[in-house]
Parts: structure tokens; sequence; C-alpha cells
């Protein structure tokens, strides 16, 4: 066999619990051994890790890709490139795809493109509802076994309790895993950010927090009627985690993603109308923000991108009027570790958060360990950068990290053994 | 971006936009109304022209219906001899950004010195200063909820010329505080000025979330709201908020908040009463106070067209300096 | 340099300007000066007249031709004139006449509160270095500066004068 060599790698794999430094070999896709020479075979390439880290590669729950529908807004090659430069290897790709995501042609075709496109797999999440409209269910089934890995409606409401009901009931027939967005959309009506001081003094339209815990709690009761596999996808409220803690105490297995912005930002950040801050869910109070950030640092909530890459014209508005939504996959993991260093979160409790739990809840392994596939990612924690346009591979210019020093970069990304970049 | 307070002033603190009163110091609040002052002087006379914007462009961008404060700044850009374009634009339904961006674009090839910007969204006008080229000053004519500056300075000239000054007064505000931009201004100003209690008084679904954080106290009943005022201001109501479930009715709205003369009387003796027009009669007021004498409502009208001039020159005042010492560099 | 005793300058002037007003037959005269400076020489002149005419102040701000070149003024204080100048004998009083613009500038000025019957300019100093066609009919003292100097009048009690 031939082997890549991976050299004095700092190991960090919450999920085998190992944090070492040791050498890698590499074959045929997958880690033969870690810390000794394989007894046979040829070295075909050795890369010197000295000082880098070697992690699992980052999962991401739920982004936005342009493709098929949106080319002013970016392709999927990149938009997958750019994942992999922010450290992912796979990405869950959210059903509101123009034509949308509810009939296997559009899977295929999703699945095809990425497969050309080469950089991060895409697993595409499929509409639970046709056309995403949160009336007629979609082929559920059939979508399942074009290849989608879980059924999602984004933040589409779905305004009939009768049929959020029954489609809870018709997944669990077949155990199909839904992720399911909490938002009451007339409560949310005409709001483009968190309802709070900011929102009061800016002018701007709030969004309750009721909006998210009153439909959640409608999800999480649907749920442990129907005994559906359930995954709560972009949490915002503090109030939401306890909901779902409590849901966990009474016996459901409940998981659940907040994006990352929510984690990093807060409605303070609205203040000055920068529209790069309308997203939604929209980002909510500081208590709000510590709330996610404990549940994540307890391993009870997973980290999703919620990318969401925008042409210029859509953002240049005034802020009610911009498309909601930041590009987020360029620099997402470095910008996750400002998290670690600012002393939030443990480095531990952030890969847990970024690749373990996603790993989980679809039912994947993804592991720095022998005989594991080889996903990974070699990360280089010292470099510091100032993030220019030039730096992103995203068509999304819509990114926080523009004209930002950053820590920490991605250095190289390995797919199934292969080198991605 | 950068917070709006900051966007409308130059490096060394004088007006080069005027988008909110939140976060100008009190002397620059003053010198505003020392000017409209002495602009209400040139009013008086004669020939009430004076010839400080000559050959300037002011363009009126109105995105949003409103003739009365449309003309009150179109007389005010007259009176300061600037020439002045009104541009009454309807928004589209679709792509209204790039709609925004592609008339600004039109607009900056004109020349202009000046936009007048009147807006649905919040952060309009901040926008818009953000995004034109430099040396164009923006008013700000009312940007959804958030502000209307002008208004509030007029609303602060009438108090100061009717009750000497702002500092240690009581003010309350009464009705839609939530939808209400004029409210936000008000608010900002007064306390800057020195006065020494904001209250709004309106019901729950009309007030906004976390009022206190911008220093204004709530309050929902009209006889503990107006004990020991000294200037009761009264909101237009829209219609729209009964049918979203705002309100029940306007004849309840008005038994609750209604400024009659039996509630007036909470308030000191000497109250003065204001609105920023147009009046509902018989829904936030009834005609014996508005047309009352502790009514001050007519002199407010007249006191916009001074305010207007003093912040449109104050504004081009600090453009021109900016220019300048860009030309000097 | 030296300069000129404020006192006996005004003193001087307020002599000659009571000739020139029983000269010319100046019937009720109104006396406008121009902040801020020039208010307090019209006070001064009004006193030394007896008080028998009021004194009324302009203030240019608005009508100055340099606001493309340095704004406008940050303490405007208004004019305060009778209500009409119709008709009337104005006596306009600066304190220092150089270039002759705040002198244009004021008269502009006067011309929008009504028409006058006739103006006359008087100045307490003359520094020269006129721009426009504008000379004073009665003036306190000449000064010739050095270049780049200016005077400066400080008051209104005393009333002082100082180069800068």
């Amino acid at each position: 066999m031939r082997y890549l060599h991976i050299q004095n790698a700092r190991i960090i794999d919450p999920a085998s619990q190992t944090d070492t430094i040791a050498d890698v070999f590499v074959a045929n896709g997958a880690i033969r051994t870690i810390g000794r020479r394989p007894d046979a075979g040829e070295i075909e390439e050795t890369i010197d890790a000295t000082g880098l880290w070697l992690l699992p590669g980052l999962i991401d729950l739920g982004g936005h890709l342009p493709e098929p529908g949106f080319p002013q807004k970016g392709t999927m090659a990149s938009e997958t490139k750019a994942a992999c430069a922010g450290g992912f290897t796979h990405i869950c790709s959210l059903p509101d795809t123009k034509p949308v995501a509810d009939t296997s042609a559009v899977i295929k075709l999703i699945e095809e493109k990425a497969a050309k496109a080469g950089y991060a797999r895409v697993l595409p999440l499929g509409a639970m509802t046709q056309g995403l409209a949160g009336e007629q269910l979609a082929n559920m089934v059939t979508l399942f076994e074009a290849g989608a890995v879980a059924l999602s409606n984004v933040r589409q409401p779905i305004r009939d309790s009768y049929v959020l009901r029954r489609l809870m009931e018709y997944a669990a027939t077949y155990d199909i895993p839904l992720f399911l967005t909490a938002n009451d959309v007339t409560l949310a009506a005409g709001g483009c950010m968190h309802e709070g001081e900011v929102a009061t003094r800016m002018g701007l339209a709030g969004i309750p927090e009721t909006a998210e815990t009153i439909a959640l709690a409608q999800i999480l009761l649907l749920a442990e009627q129907t005994g559906v596999r359930a995954h709560i996808s972009q949490v915002s409220c503090g109030r939401s985690i306890r909901m779902i803690t409590d849901a966990r105490q009474r016996g459901m297995r409940i998981s659940a993603d907040t994006p990352l912005a929510n984690l990093l930002y807060t409605d303070a950040q609205v203040t000055g109308y920068n529209s790069l801050y309308n997203v939604q869910p929209p980002l909510r109070s500081e208590a709000d923000r510590q709330a996610l950030i404990a549940a994540v640092a307890a391993g009870d909530l997973a980290i999703s991108s919620n990318h969401r890459p925008h042409e210029i014209a859509a953002k240049k508005a005034p802020f009610s009027d911009a498309e909601s939504g930041m590009s987020q996959y360029d620099c997402f993991l470095p910008m996750a570790m400002t998290l670690v260093s600012a002393g939030e979160l443990s480095l531990d409790a952030l890969i847990n958060a970024v690749s373990v739990l996603p790993a989980q809840i679809l039912g994947m392994a993804q592991s720095v360990q022998e005989n594991s596939a080889f996903n990974a990612v070699l990360f280089d924690p010292e470099t510091e950068r100032t993030i220019t346009a030039r730096d992103l591979n995203s068509r999304g210019h819509n990114h926080p990290a523009l004209g930002r020093s950053l820590k920490g970069q991605v250095q190289r990304v390995f797919i199934d053994g292969q080198q991605i970049c | 971006m950068t917070d709006p307070s900051k966007v409308q002033l130059t490096e060394d603190g004088r007006l080069k936009h005027f988008l909110t009163t939140e976060g100008l110091s009190k002397d620059l609040l003053t010198e505003i109304l020392d000017t409209a002052d002495s602009f209400i002087s040139t009013q008086e006379r004669a020939v009430k022209t004076v010839p400080l914007l000559r050959g300037k462009t002011v363009v009126n961008l109105f995105f949003e219906n409103s003739t009365r404060t449309r003309s009150t700044f179109e007389l005010a850009a007259k009176r300061l001899s600037a020439d002045i374009l009104n541009l009454d634009i309807a928004r589209s339904a679709t792509s209204k950004g790039e709609t925004l961006m592609d008339t600004l674009w039109n607009l900056e090839a004109m020349y202009s010195d000046m936009f007048v910007v009147r807006h649905a969204d919040s952060g309009a006008a901040h926008f818009i200063a953000e995004q034109v080229t430099p040396n164009v000053a923006i008013i700000n004519a009312g940007d959804g909820r958030h502000a209307h500056p002008t208004q509030a300075m007029l609303d602060m000239l009438t108090i100061r010329r009717h009750k000497d000054s702002i500092e240690g007064k009581v003010v309350a505000i009464v009705g839609d505080i939530l939808h209400s931009r004029v409210a936000r201004s008000q608010i900002y100003a007064l306390r800057t000025l020195g006065a020494a209690e904001v209250r709004v008084i309106g019901p729950g679904t009309l007030l906004p979330r976390d009022i206190e954080g911008m220093g204004a106290k709530p309050f929902y009943d009209m006889k503990q709201g107006l004990a020991d005022c000294d200037v009761v201001i009264m909101l237009r109501l829209q219609k729209e908020r009964m049918q979203n479930a705002l309100l029940p009715s306007e004849s309840e709205f008005f038994k609750l908040y209604g400024l009659t003369e039996e509630k007036l009387a909470f308030a000191r003796p000497d109250a003065i009463v204001m609105h920023p027009g147009p009046i509902n009669r018989g829904v936030e007021i009834e005609s014996a106070v508005a047309d009352g004498n502790q009514s001050v409502i007519l002199n407010q009208v007249s006191y916009g067209i001074a305010v207007r001039m003093a912040v449109m020159a104050m504004a081009m005042s600090g453009q021109q300096t900016l220019i300048n010492s860009e030309e000097n560099a | 340099m030296n300069l000129p005793d404020i006192e006996q300058v005004c003193h001087r002037l307020a002599g000659d300007l009571q000739e020139m007003i029983r000269n010319e037959g100046l019937e009720d005269p109104l006396l406008v000066g121009i902040r801020t400076g020039g208010v307090w020489v019209a006070e001064r002149l009004q006193k030394a007249l007896n008080g028998s005419s009021e004194v009324a102040s302009l203030d240019i701000s608005f009508y100055r031709d340099d606001f493309t070149r340095h704004g406008l003024h940050p303490k405007v204080q208004g004019s305060e004139l009778p209500d009409t100048v119709e008709d009337r004998h104005i006596i306009l009083i600066d304190d220092v006449i150089m270039s002759g613009r705040t002198i244009r500038a004021a008269m502009n000025e006067l011309f929008d509160y009504g028409r006058p019957a006739s103006i006359h300019l008087i100045c307490l100093l003359d520094i020269g270095r006129r721009e426009l066609p504008v000379q004073p009919d009665l003036c306190g003292a000449r000064l010739t500066l050095e270049e780049g100097q200016l005077v400066k009048l400080s008051g209104p009690e005393p009333l002082e004068l100082s180069l800068a």
C-alpha cells in the first residue's frame, strides 16, 4: 500500500477523546495507523504538520447553496470551495433552491453538481412539503431514497397544525429524520430584528422570542406524540434551550443546532443599520447568546453555518429592505475559534459542536482514529491575517470577517483520504 | 456602517447631515434652535428670502407621500434662495434596494448639493448618507419608525418659545409611540436639552418594548401620566392601527387617551398642548382643546420653516467646510 | 504701531455725525450697527447724540458672500430692526471697513426690510485694502497696517483696539 504520512500533527478528536501529537498514516481513504509506521508499504507523500492541528472535518447541518436557481449569488463550486476553506468536509444543503428540492430530480441534480465541483461533500436536505408551501406533503420516501439525508421546510411556515402532525406521523412511519425550524410567522410578521431595546431605538419592527418558542412548543408536543426523529434547526433563544432540555428530560430524543452568528453576535450589532447583520433567525440578546453558548459547552447544541451568500445589490438597501443572511463558509473555523480564544468555549466543546454532534445527528462516523475514513482538516492555529475580498472563495461578500484580523487558517482538507484543498 | 449619530457630524463636531437627534450634543441642538430663532425674524420681513444658499440645488426625495412636510422643506429651501427639485418616487414592490440605488446615482449626476429624504424604512436616510458621493448633505424628513428630527426640533423650538426653556420641564407624549418616529426624535432631544422627565402615555400595544432604555417613562393612564406636566404632545393615530389588532376602536382610544378639557386639567394649569398634525379631531384630541388657549399647534407650523432653514443652512455649511478642507489638502 | 484712542475717536466721530445729520437734513435718522463691533460703536454714537434716535442691529450672517468658503457663522444672533425701514434715513455703522464686502452684504439685507430713503456709512476705522467701490461718508481714523495684519475691536465696555 502507498501511504500518506502526516508527521507531527496535534490530533484533536473529542469522539475518541484524543489530544496528542503523533504521526498519521493514511491509505485507501482511511487512517491505517496512528503513532506507528505501518508494517509494510511505501510512503508516497509526507506532510510536515509540526505546529498544526489535525481535526475531524466539520459537518454543517444547514447552509443555503445558490445552485440551482440563484446564479447571481454564487455557484456550487464557489460555495463548496468556501466550505472547505472554512474547514467543512460535509455540508447539508437547505432545500430552498429554485426549483425547490422537493423532487428526486433536484436532489440528484444537487448531488451531481456537487460531485462535479469536487469540494465539500453536499448532503442534500429535501423539502418536507411541496414547494416548501407548507400544505401538501412532498414525496418524502422518494426524496429520502434519492439521497436526501433529512427533510426540512427551511424557515417557511407549516401554518396548519394538522398538516404538521400528519407530516411527522408519515416521516415517523419510515424513520425519516426531520429538520424543523421553529418560526411562527404571524408573530414574526414584518419584523427584521430581535424585539428589544435596540429595535425600539432604531425604529425597526421586532421579532419577539415567542415567534420561536410558541412554534417550538408546537413542534415538541407533536414530535412527542408522533415519535418522529426530530432535529430543531437554527435555535436562537435561551428560552428554547430550556424547552428542549425539558423535552429531553421527558425522554425525547431531540437534537438542535444554532447558527454560528447567534453565538458570535447580539442585536447590538444592528446599531448603525448594518444590513450585514440582517439575518434569520435574528441576532438576539446577550442573555440569549450566553444561554446558547452554555448549551454548546454542555454538548447539547450543535453549531450550523446558516451560510447564505448574497450579491452586493441584495444587501445594498436600507436594513429592513435588505435580503437576510450572512456568508459564513469562508473563515468559519477561525471565526468559531474566536469563541475559544475568548474563553467562552473549550476547544473540545467547539469541535464537538461542529463535527461530532452533527455526525451523530446524521448517523455518520467522523473521527480521527485508526480505521476511520479520513475526513479531516489540518488547521494552523497561529497564523494571523486580515481578511480581504481576495481571501473569500464564496461569491457572497456579505461576510462578517471581511476587513478584520483573524487568527488561524485551514491549511488542508481531506475527504475520504483525498486532499481537496 | 457607523452609528447614525456619528455619520451626521464632521470631525470637528459640526452638522454635515441631519439624520437623528440621537447622540447630538446639547450645544449643537441649542445652536439649531438659536439659528432657527434668527430665521424666524427674517420670516417677519417684507422680503422673506435670504441669499445664503444661492446656487445650491436641493432635491426633495420623497419615497413616501407627504405634501405637508415636503411643502415646508420646499419653502425653507426657497427662502434660503436654493434651487429646489421635487421628486415623488413611488416604491416599486420588487427590487426596492436597486431602485433606491439607481435613483441616487441618477441624482448625483445632476450635481445636487442636498437631499431631503422621506422613506418608509427605518435607517433609509442613514443608508443614503453612506451611499451618496461625499459633499451631498442629507436631511432626514422621516424614516420609518426611526426618526423625524426636524419635526422634533420645531417642537423643541415651540416649547422654548412658549415655556422659555426645556430645562426642568415635564413632558408627556401621548398615543401611538410604537410607530412614531416623531416621538423617538422628541425623546432624545428632550433628554439632551434637559427636560426633567419625559413620559409616554398609551396602551401597552402602542408603547414599544424597553422604552425606558431610551429614557422615557411609560404610563397607561392619563390622570397619572399628565400630573404636573408642563407640555402635552399628542401624536396622530393612524387608521391602520385598528386593523392590526393594536386597538379595538377610535372611540375607546378617545375615551382613554383622547385629550379633553377634563383630562388636560390633570396637567399644570399653564401646560401647553402640541400636535405634529394633521389632527384627527375627536380621536386623539377634542376641538375645544385643539383650538383652546393652551394649544400652540398653529405656532408649531410656523416654526417649522425656520427650523428647516436652520438645519439646511447648518448642514450645507458643514459640507462646505469639508469641501474646502479637501481642496486645501 | 500706535493705535488711536478709541474714546477720542468716538467723540470726534459723534460730532462729525451730528454735523452731517444737520447739514444733510436727515430727519429722524435710524442708526444701524453691524454685529458685533458696529453695534457697540452705534451705541456710543447714540449716547453722544443724547439718545435722540434708536439703535438697530444687523446680523449679516445670512448675506455673506463667503458662505462657500467659510460656511455659516456658528453664532448667528439675528438682526433687530424696526418692522420697516421704508423711507427712513439709515446711518449704517461698522467698526472697521476693509474690503467693503460686509457693507455690501449689510445693504443687501437692509433692502430686504424695505426701501430706505438714504443710507450713510460711518466707520470707526478704515484700514484700506478695498475690493469693492464702497467708501464711508465719515471715518474716525485711517490706519495703514502691515501685510497680513488685522485690527480687532473688543467691547462693549471698554472699547479697545488690538492688532491681530
